[in-house]
């Protein structure tokens, strides 16, 4: 517990500038939000407040934008607004509105009609009447809405992340990823801080004595567009081109730690979801993505791979892993799944996965229809006899694979087959296989390195790059440790990747990362 | 002067004041009584145009004060709320400042004229700095006043202005508002519920009912010539106190006898036979000197004496 205390400091520290740099980020992205939102809500509030006929339809409509979950509200901001800043600010802003507009509502609502009447009575205008007697009465309340707003937005802008837009997100989502407990609390750890302390902030404001604020309720304004302002500033600084990552990317050395070290690769970088990575290098919002070397996403938005002239990304070869204790009792086993040795390479299992991701095909008909190109599937013999249990994990190409080797052993073997497919993340995956759950599933080198074995840093770093190396090794200590034996790799190489469009790759003559280096440090230099 | 021609007002098809027509004096104060929803309110809302009236027209001082603006209009006319309608955030003096303030005062004015309205009504002068909610109903209701007299408007209008206050407070206050030499000049019309309000601050009553007027006369008229049924049962119940107030020594100069005593504590013969009871309960009698300077010593049994011929008289006409 104290170790991990210490390094949890240890780790803020030296992330300070990071840290600070998504905490004003963070600000900025709540107060520009909050700023516009007062600045909507406030006079819609005087309005129904004025029209009361009208208060029903705009308190249910503000009430219903404030159901839609945030993810899926970004979401829907996507197609509108593209990703980054304006997206995050508008469905932030969204989120804000209703307690700004109901509190508006309903503390000037609230006021003594006695006091408007004698407002009125002794010849103030209607105009007097608002700025001299109900916004200064119904102040506290709406004050109490700006402050519920603020609470609100502190903690919806660590979404915002999901969209390039920054804040203290990128941490706790890439910790989420790199299940990197030390980053997940540097970006949880300070939002927690900042709600809390401009909940405190706005409580002394809301508690202080209507007189006083008068002053103050100058100074508000400022102060918001002040930190308002923080946003503002990291955008300062620029390059011509740039770059989308993932938070795991982001935290990994064999991502954007390595790009920097081992090319000195300077790009303006925003951190972005997996999700909407893809559709934003396609929509011109960003020009270099971290990618996964097969995703299918590659061929539907006409992407082209930067060829990794330095080796920093560790070869992920998919090669199906077998319990020694399985091999023994399905002596076939071996042999059919090795049918598919050196048959599948990347491009083919690109468009494999374009096929189920982009096309909507089931990884039943995609693996089928591959096998019969290759002359590989043979009708099921309907056999009747022992059940040979496949696991994969969660994603696309795993459920296509896990379909192949399932009609193989039905073809050619007197086995039955039962498919455990979708199990969680590589750790979930891998207890089932040791907890003789699953007889085998489709892993990958680099992870068998790097995640399940984590060998020190040292010797990984020397064998990671090499293919054959790392084969050798996590075959030999597979067997060794777990009694798990890695088949014949099926050939393709699922690893990182750096992507750019192929249009654009071609007109700034970018074919590798260290072109791309060049490019930028060309370009940088002439602005 | 005000002059009400025949007006009109509907809220959702529900007539609350029907064509009515009436005139104010310059100096004259007018109390409109009536039950709850009689009309009374909106009526005098109509005189300020916080309420607009469907038809008929209202002039003050010759003019029609619908061609007026209604903020200026407003300005020109104090107005006093039941629940007084002090503004909560605003200090005694800002809440007494706010019509100087409209009109444009300067500062030096408008502190001047506080001090002096402030000692007229008894108020010190430590509640300027205080928030309304720091004072009893009393002050409150006190402050609402001088925020109402300040600029020294020739008309007044008033809603039920001690309505909410407690008896004793309200017994005190309307004493003290009665002999306020400020209010003497103004025209003024107040509404009320209470009878016994009416009678001693009137010097018209306007008696309404339904939304409309069923009689308007002095005190004494009301009370000895009622025109109809509604207005002689309206006071039915209170008739002998009412008429102590509505009567004054005046009155009754005739039916006392004379005397030849002549001190110079003697009191006008223009106070109310109930103000003078409520003296000969501390004192067996006291001097009245009346307008052309003769004096008489009364007391309780030549003052009841006199009451009971007066009464006769007046059954007679």
């Amino acid at each position: 517990m104290n170790e991990n205390q210490q390094s949890l400091w240890q780790f803020m520290a030296e992330q300070s500038d990071k840290l600070f740099n998504q905490a004003l980020q963070h600000l900025g992205l709540t107060f520009i939000s909050l700023f516009f939102a007062v600045l909507v809500g406030v006079p819609l509030g005087i309005l129904i407040a004025r029209k009361r006929k009208l208060s029903g339809s705009v308190l249910a409509f503000a009430g219903v934008l404030q159901t839609i979950p945030s993810i899926a509200l970004l979401g829907f901001m996507i197609p509108l607004l593209g990703i980054g800043a304006k997206p995050a600010i508008v469905a932030l802003l969204i989120y804000a509105l209703l307690p700004i507009i109901r509190n508006t509502y309903t503390g000037i609502v609230g006021i003594d009609a006695n006091v408007r009447e004698a407002a009125k009575a002794m010849g103030m205008s209607a105009k007097q009447i608002l700025f001299k007697v109900e916004l200064p009465l119904a102040m506290p309340v709406i004050l109490a809405g700006i402050r519920t707003a603020t609470v609100i937005n502190v903690g919806v802008a660590t979404l915002a992340s999901y969209i390039a837009a920054g804040g203290l997100g990128e941490f706790i989502f890439g910790g989420i990823s790199l299940n990197n407990t030390n980053m997940i609390l540097a970006g949880a750890i300070p939002a927690a801080v900042l709600a809390i302390l401009l909940d405190a902030l706005l409580a002394l404001l809301q508690n202080l004595n209507i007189k006083k604020l008068k002053r103050e309720l100058i100074i508000l304004p400022i102060v918001i567009l002040t930190l308002s302002g923080f946003y503002l500033l990291p955008k300062a600084y620029g390059s011509s081109l740039t770059a989308g990552f993932t938070p795991e990317f982001m935290g990994r050395q064999d991502g954007d730690l390595g790009l920097k070290s081992v090319y000195g690769l300077k790009i303006h970088t925003i951190v972005i979801s997996d999700a909407v990575m893809y559709k934003a290098a396609f929509e011109k919002e960003l020009d270099v993505i971290s990618g996964y070397s097969t995703d299918g996403r590659l061929k539907a938005f006409d992407l082209i791979i930067l060829e990794d002239d330095k080796g920093i990304f560790p070869p992920y070869y998919a090669a199906p892993i077998v319990r020694t204790s399985s091999l023994k009792k399905f002596p076939e086993l071996e042999k059919t799944l090795n049918l598919l040795e050196g048959k599948i390479n990347d491009s083919i299992m690109t468009d494999l996965n374009y096929k189920t991701d982009q096309l909507h095909q089931s990884p039943e008909r995609v693996a089928k229809e591959f096998l019969i190109s290759q002359n590989l599937y043979k009708s099921p013999l309907n056999a009747k006899g022992k059940t040979v249990r496949i696991g994969s994990k969660i994603f696309g190409e795993q459920y296509i694979l896990a379909e192949m080797y399932k009609m193989l052993i039905q073809g050619n073997t007197n086995y039955q087959v039962a498919t455990k497919t979708g199990l969680g993340g590589t750790k979930i995956c891998f207890d089932a296989l040791v907890n003789d759950q699953i007889d085998f599933y489709p892993e990958y080198t680099g992870t068998g390195l790097l995640v399940l074995l984590k060998p020190n840093a040292d010797f990984a770093k020397k064998i990671a790059h090499d293919k054959d190396k790392t084969y050798d090794y996590v075959k030999d200590e597979f067997i060794k440790k777990f009694g798990i034996k890695w088949l014949t790799p099926i050939g393709f190489n699922n690893s990182y990747a750096l992507m750019m469009r192929r249009k654009q790759s071609k007109e700034l003559g970018v074919y590798s990362i260290t072109d791309l280096k060049q490019y930028l440090d060309n370009n940088n230099n002439n602005k | 002067m005000i002059s009400v021609n025949g007006i009109s007002k509907s809220f959702g098809g529900n007539e609350a004041v029907k064509k009515i027509s009436f005139e104010v004096l310059p100096g004259e104060s007018l109390i409109l009584l009536g039950t709850s929803g009689c009309g009374k309110t909106t009526t005098l809302k109509m005189i300020n145009r916080l309420i607009a009236p469907d038809s008929g027209q209202i002039n003050i001082n010759g003019k029609n004060i619908a061609g007026e603006k209604p903020e200026i209009l407003r300005r020109s006319i104090g107005y006093v709320l039941q629940n007084n309608g002090l503004f909560p955030h605003y200090t005694v003096a800002e809440n007494i400042a706010i019509v100087p303030k409209l009109l444009g005062w300067d500062n030096k004015k408008t502190i001047l004229r506080t001090q002096e309205i402030l000692e007229k009504l008894h108020l010190s002068e430590q509640y300027l700095s205080m928030f309304p909610n720091a004072l009893s109903g009393g002050q409150q209701q006190r402050v609402g006043l001088a925020r109402a007299l300040v600029t020294d408007p020739s008309i007044l209008l008033m809603d039920e202005p001690f309505g909410a206050l407690d008896n004793v407070t309200r017994t005190s206050i309307r004493k003290e508002f009665k002999a306020l030499e400020e209010l003497k000049r103004k025209t003024m019309v107040m509404v009320t519920h209470d009878i016994h309000e009416a009678f001693e601050l009137a010097d018209r009553i306007c008696l309404m009912d339904r939304g409309k007027i069923i009689q308007i006369g002095t005190p004494k008229e009301l009370l000895f010539k009622p025109v109809n049924k509604f207005a002689k049962d309206f006071l039915a119940g209170e008739k002998l106190s009412l008429a102590f107030k509505a009567v004054s020594l005046e009155d009754l100069w005739d039916f006392l006898p004379t005397t030849d005593t002549q001190t110079p504590n003697a009191i006008p013969s223009t106070e109310s036979m109930w103000d003078t009871m409520e003296k000969l309960q501390t004192q067996t009698s006291v001097e009245v000197k009346n307008k052309s300077g003769s004096y008489k010593n009364i007391d309780f049994d030549k003052l009841t004496a006199a009451f009971s011929l007066y009464q006769k008289g007046n059954r007679h006409e």
